[in-house]
């Protein structure tokens, strides 16, 4: 029986990098796959290969049979590919019937025919179970109603082949349930799906099948039957948990940093009071969009926070001011290296001494022959992996780049250091090493707070878990109420309807 | 070590290029021997190179200025109609002639101009940074109404100084005169050029505007006081404007609002650009905005010299530009070899 996808000993490198090594994959029509991996071990890449983004450099793709050659994301849609982005790919300026049928309006006399383009949409919403109007503002939505008129959007092409790229992440959990179980309407249709998602739970739900990559190599399979939380994760990493997190620092000192009806400009009524103690790594949990990047923008004063108070070391901080904060010792690794924490066309040396020129320089002349020297110092304490301190930073790997923002930081001695998403696109093995210096941050007295989407980091890493639900801190967890489901419950309290205020 | 500097070289490889066909084609066709023919040429001559010397020194001064601007993500399109008024408002107040603006002593009047130049640069970098507005559109308002402003002032005439009712002696010889042969004007280039390089090159500030330029925000992410740096560049850009504005003044001797400095702006961008400046911003030396600069007056002066239509030397300017982007966008230099890729 011929499948209605087949890979083929596919490969992909980007230069030295290989990013995929002979992967097979297959999907039959009506079957949902769940795909799971780390960060960096392939997924996006095998993705992009099937929705037309990227050209496979060895191996073969097959559709009912036959070779094809998805050249972009166009043939990929005509062969019944359809590609649900993380980033939803729609536009907030038009409504529901016009970003469905974007670039394939109905016309008439050389115009758009909305009243076709809103007739055809009706039934796709309907099949969705989506009660919205194809007039209804895009801006208006819920992310989960945004997700929906994406899938609406797929419908709407025809698609065989449904590719969802961790489409929960931003969504509630009644919009979750709401997914998953068009999910199964789905492929009672016929539809096939590959589900990538990081929520393991929702893959034991919907998933017929699994298949995990690992450092770009098909790491197995699992059968219906077989899918359980422990076995995916052991598929996944490949290695013992306790390889990957290193225990963590036991003595716990005084506290450091607290923060008290802390509020942020994006959600001005909502308000988080915690502290953290020396020697302790607080994770921040919550859904994407919750609040907890805003927090830790607000408390390196890099935004202004509209009301509370943060005390580092009992003093009061000024709020929205780096400069304050960065004289205290208080520092942010954030969330974006590429955009926020890095200069990506300037070197290794520049990067790490951005922050702290005036260590470097004698008035107002920067003394570059101690600049490089103590930058190459760095650079082998921190085992960056470049050939010098002048390779400009964009040429790293991302872990090679997290350490060089451990580097600018770590090496002014803070007193609090909050990572935003410290590993998100970083391989294992430079992971491990991120995680050893934050447990030596720890060791050294420094108060500590990790924002994870990561379940397993936050559940490995921290010693405590604060967890946001829409600008609030809903609920701190001790060590013994540990559990993904009890963050969850948590991260979605509030029952969360509207979207953020704008 | 030489790689680094790939598209200066190439910069001077055009601008000698430009030299030897103007001195080529300008040569003395009487004299015997080809060597005393390309030495007399009219290129060559005294009188050209002082009078290229001058005005590379003019237009460079305020081209290093936009050249900040522009390595800051910026722009500076109000430079021309600036100099038209800081001209106007200079002879006014050296001849006392209009009722708004006290009459005073040359270095007095030079001082104040400085800071009015400096408030503008500020009220620019205010706008821009700390209110938000967009570069491009608060300094076109500065090209609409600074012009506008000085063509107000005057009544739309021309404005001279000679009728100063104070002492001007000295101005002169200051401004337009000559020191070691060479005038004022680009002796005063080559003391900002070293200045600006340092600042650039060297300083803690050049190193904060090449940052923010790639990444303002991962400029503030890391404690850079974003707004000021940006503003610092946009007050150099004025305050060199108003330096050049004072050489230009003085060499024209008497300012028409209307034409005076007309599109210099323009000039400014495009020798910045040529000069290897990204109008993305974080991307750009002192010694590309000097030879972009100098290779522009080069082919304008080839053009005067060699009696070409003056009117066609717009559209060699324009290719000469377009093709100096073009190599930049693909990256032509990196063909040639200087055979030292593993430097």
């Amino acid at each position: 029986m011929s499948h209605l996808l087949e890979l083929q000993k596919i490969s992909k490198s980007f230069g030295p990098v290989q990013a995929l090594h002979e992967v097979d994959f297959s999907l039959q029509a009506g079957e949902v796959v769940g795909l799971i991996g780390e960060n960096g071990a392939g997924k996006s890449t095998l993705m992009n290969l099937l929705g037309g983004m990227l050209q496979p450099t060895a191996g073969q793709i097959k559709i009912d049979g036959s070779a094809v050659n998805i050249t972009d994301a166009i043939s990929a849609a005509q062969r019944g590919i359809s590609f649900v982005h993380q980033e939803l790919n729609l536009l907030d300026n038009l409504n529901v019937a016009g970003n469905i049928f974007l670039g394939r309006e109905p016309r008439k006399w050389g115009c758009i025919d909305e009243t076709r383009m809103a007739d055809q949409t009706r039934p796709l919403l309907d099949k969705l179970g989506l009660d919205i109007a194809p007039e209804h503002h895009l801006a208006e939505l819920t992310n989960g109603q945004k997700q929906l008129v994406e899938i609406a959007k797929a419908l709407s092409m025809d698609a065989r082949i449904l590719i969802l790229d961790e489409p929960t992440s931003s969504l509630t959990i009644k919009e979750t349930d709401t997914l998953l179980t068009l999910v199964e309407t789905l492929r009672e249709h016929g539809m096939a799906v590959i589900f990538i998602t990081h929520r393991l739970a929702e893959i034991e739900r919907v998933a017929d099948r699994v298949v995990a990559l690992r450092d770009g190599e098909l790491a197995g399979h699992l059968s219906r039957e077989e899918i359980s939380h422990d076995r995916m994760i052991s598929l996944m990493i490949g290695r013992d948990l306790s390889e990957v997190y290193p225990p963590l620092p036991d003595a716990i000192g005084e506290v450091i940093l607290s923060v008290d009806h802390l509020t942020t400009a994006r959600w001005p009524r909502g308000g988080a009071s915690f502290s953290v103690q020396a020697g302790e790594i607080l994770g921040l949990a919550g859904l994407v969009g919750s609040g907890r990047s805003e927090l830790a923008q607000a408390i390196f004063g890099v935004d202004e926070s509209p009301s509370g108070s943060i005390n580092v070391e009992g003093t009061l901080l000024e709020r929205g001011s780096v400069d304050a904060a960065i004289a205290r010792g208080v520092f942010l690794a954030p969330e974006d290296r590429k955009a926020s924490g890095l200069v990506l066309e300037m070197s290794v040396r520049e990067n790490m001494t951005l922050n702290s020129l005036n260590r470097f320089s004698r008035r107002t002349r920067i003394d570059v022959t101690r600049e490089r020297e103590q930058t190459e110092q760095w650079r082998q304490e921190y085992g960056v992996k470049a050939p010098d301190v002048e390779q400009p930073v964009g040429d790293l790997s991302g872990g090679n780049q997290q350490k060089v923002v451990l580097a600018k930081w770590m090496t002014l001695g803070p007193k609090v250091m909050i990572f935003d998403e410290p590993t998100r696109g970083i391989d294992m093995g430079a992971r491990h090493e991120i995680y050893q210096a934050m447990a030596d941050l720890a060791r050294s007295g420094c108060a500590v707070l990790m924002i994870s989407s990561d379940m397993e980091e936050l559940l490995g890493m921290s010693h405590r878990i604060a967890v946001m639900c829409e600008g609030h801190l809903t609920g701190i967890l001790e060590p013994d109420q540990f559990s993904e489901a009890s963050i969850m419950k948590l991260a979605v309290q509030t029952g969360g309807t509207a979207a953020p205020p704008k | 070590m030489l790689s680094r500097y790939r598209k200066e070289l190439c910069l001077l490889l055009v601008l000698l290029f430009v030299a030897f066909w103007t001195i080529i084609f300008s040569r003395n066709r009487e004299a015997d021997g080809l060597l005393t023919a390309l030495l007399e040429s009219r290129f060559l001559s005294g009188r050209n190179l002082e009078n290229l010397a001058r005005q590379i020194g003019m237009y460079g001064i305020f081209s290093l200025g936009m050249g900040l601007v522009i390595i800051s993500g910026g722009i500076d399109l109000s430079v021309g109609s600036l100099m038209a008024l800081l001209g106007t408002v200079f002879f006014y107040m050296l001849t006392g002639a209009h009722a708004w603006i006290p009459g005073m002593h040359w270095p007095f009047a030079m001082a104040l101009l400085l800071v009015l130049a400096v408030a503008i640069g500020l009220l620019h970098g205010w706008l821009i940074a700390k209110i938000g507005m967009p570069a491009f559109v608060v300094t076109l308002c500065g090209l609409r109404g600074y012009r506008g402003l000085a063509q107000t002032l005057t009544r739309d005439t021309s404005l001279g100084y000679y009728d100063a009712t104070y002492s001007i002696e000295g101005l002169d010889r200051l401004m337009t005169g000559e020191l070691f042969g060479m005038p004022a004007a680009f002796i005063a280039f080559l003391v900002i050029s070293g200045i600006v390089y340092y600042a650039l090159h060297q300083s803690v500030f050049g190193r904060y505007l090449l940052a923010l330029g790639r990444n303002e925000q991962a400029a503030r992410y890391s404690g850079i006081n974003t707004t000021r740096i940006i503003t610092y560049a946009y007050i150099a850009c004025t305050l060199l404007t108003c330096v050049s504005a004072l050489f230009f003044a003085l060499y024209t001797a008497d300012v028409v609002p209307s034409m005076h400095g007309n599109f210099f702006e323009l000039y400014a961008i495009a020798g910045a650009v040529l000069g290897g400046c990204s109008l993305r911003g974080g991307e750009g030396s002192v010694i590309g905005i000097i030879l972009g600069t100098t290779v522009l007056l080069v082919l304008q002066n080839m053009v005067n010299l060699l009696g070409y239509d003056s009117s066609f030397s717009k559209v060699i300017t324009a290719l000469v530009i377009l093709g100096g982007v073009l190599v930049d966008r693909f990256e032509i230099w990196k063909w040639v070899s200087f055979r030292s890729k593993t430097a």
